[in-house]
């Protein structure tokens, strides 16, 4: 248990992950998993990260026929680049110059993981989920994001089936960029709503 | 298959995420104005509290899927329930709100937690 | 629907979890690198709920009905994977995969594994 020793000195499991150790052991021995398919479905999780979303956003930016149908369908438009994005249905919500989109669930944490990776602690915070929905400007403000009175706001409350990603607008000043070169621009924060692409 | 307003940004193919479960019947259109039933009942519910009691408009059909509440408790869940998201005005669903007239917030909700609202209301 | 602040239904009619628009604290934007066991407990939630095409031994909607019955103190003081690891736990348990009297040897049988051997 590499992650509970740190140089010579011993750290008892706690309570959770005596639970996981022992939860994992009792379900390999009935068969219900093996050893292999966690280390497997471990891999997985861990190759998800916000890249792919960037990807997918630099793609819409350049490309107004790929933005058109991921607007129309988020799933279908992502696997469309080789992303396999299973077990989503995915929504995603356009950023103008007179709407913004920010995104929540209040009731967990529902994220879209399959595509983005593990959603931050901030996200799953009662903070974040108890304000954001009453008051967005104002929670904006606290990641340094200051929305325009004239721009008018959509919070999405994820609260069933679907999951969402913003699509923000392309900076200025990155004509002639390349796709790769964009999706340096497209943070994770960007795509849940509650900041800006980063500047050029 | 009803044309969905472009302004509203809600794609035109009517569900969104059509499946093969079988399901309630639709019983709303988009831009239909619905309310969110006022009820508290026990389980598990996904039809967030702030919510209940609003009246907004369907912004578009998800689709139908298997009800939540009954997967919980190791149930089918079918027949599937249609899954809407539906948009309300902000000023109406917090008291006092300080943001921009025309801000929204948009929420999925199954169905049978909607009912017709009262036409007479403002609009969104 | 009026209900008295404090009174027991306003416990049970809005649950604990069901926290849009209550008065909360600013956003701390903190990042929590997951560590090995977190991860585990996230890569067994895709495996049980069947995503990567293995049989399906649960559903979300388990995971998060037993995460909201953990009661307000157990929901606020417990970290995000520690909620997830308990519930995963009990809905095995609901399910039958499992018993409680296994997982109690099972914990066991780890907790003296795992002890510091120089500790006696």
């Amino acid at each position: 248990m590499s992650d509970r020793r740190e140089l010579g000195k011993y750290q008892p499991l706690s309570y959770f992950q005596l639970m996981e150790v022992s939860l994992r052991e009792l379900l390999v021995e009935k068969g219900v998993v093996t050893e292999q398919a966690v280390q497997t479905a471990l891999e997985s999780v861990r190759s998800r990260t916000p890249e792919r979303g960037a990807r997918v956003v630099a793609r819409a930016w350049v490309d107004p026929r790929y933005k058109a149908s991921l607007l129309e369908n988020g799933t279908r438009a992502v696997e469309h680049l080789g992303l396999e994005l299973p077990a989503t249905k995915l929504v995603v919500v356009e950023n103008t110059p007179a709407v913004h989109n920010v995104i929540v669930c209040t009731l967990c944490s529902c994220y879209p993981r399959m595509l983005l990776g593990i959603p931050p602690e901030w996200y799953k915070s009662r903070n974040y989920r108890s304000r954001v929905v009453r008051e967005p400007r104002a929670v904006l403000a606290e990641f340094g994001t200051k929305i325009p009175k004239r721009v008018r706001i959509r919070v999405h409350d994820s609260t069933a089936d679907m999951r969402y990603l913003v699509l923000p607008m392309r900076p200025k000043g990155t004509e002639g960029w390349s796709e790769e070169r964009l999706a340096s621009l497209v943070t994770r924060d960007c795509m849940i709503g509650v900041s800006l692409p980063k500047r050029p | 298959m009803p044309q969905v307003s472009k302004r509203s940004g809600a794609p035109s193919p009517w569900p969104q995420y059509p499946n093969d479960l079988p399901s309630e019947p639709v019983r709303f259109a988009p831009l239909e104005r619905v309310r969110v039933r006022m009820s508290a009942p026990l389980g598990h519910i996904r039809t967030p509290f702030y919510i209940r009691g609003c009246s907004g408009t369907i912004e578009r059909l998800c689709g139908s899927f298997p009800n939540p509440e009954e997967l919980a408790q190791q149930r089918s869940g079918l027949p599937a329930q249609p899954l809407y998201r539906v948009r309300f005005l902000q000023k109406n669903v917090w008291h006092g709100y300080r943001g921009h007239p025309a801000d929204v917030i948009e929420v999925e909700i199954f169905q049978h937690w909607l009912e017709k609202a009262d036409t007479r209301t403002r609009d969104e | 629907m009026a209900t008295r602040r404090h009174a027991p239904e306003a416990l049970i009619a809005r649950s604990h979890h069901d926290m849009g628009g209550r008065p909360a604290g600013k956003v701390k934007r903190v990042e929590h690198e997951a560590e090995d066991w977190e991860r585990r407990v996230d890569a067994l939630m895709v495996l049980l709920t069947g995503v990567l095409d293995g049989k399906r031994q649960m559903t979300v909607d388990e995971l998060r009905k037993n995460i909201e019955a953990l009661g307000p103190q157990a929901y606020d003081r417990m970290s995000y994977y520690e909620r997830w690891v308990i519930s995963i736990t009990q809905t095995m348990i609901q399910h039958g995969v499992i018993t409680t009297d296994e997982l109690g040897r099972k914990m066991e049988e780890v907790k003296a594994r795992t002890e510091d051997p120089c500790r006696k």
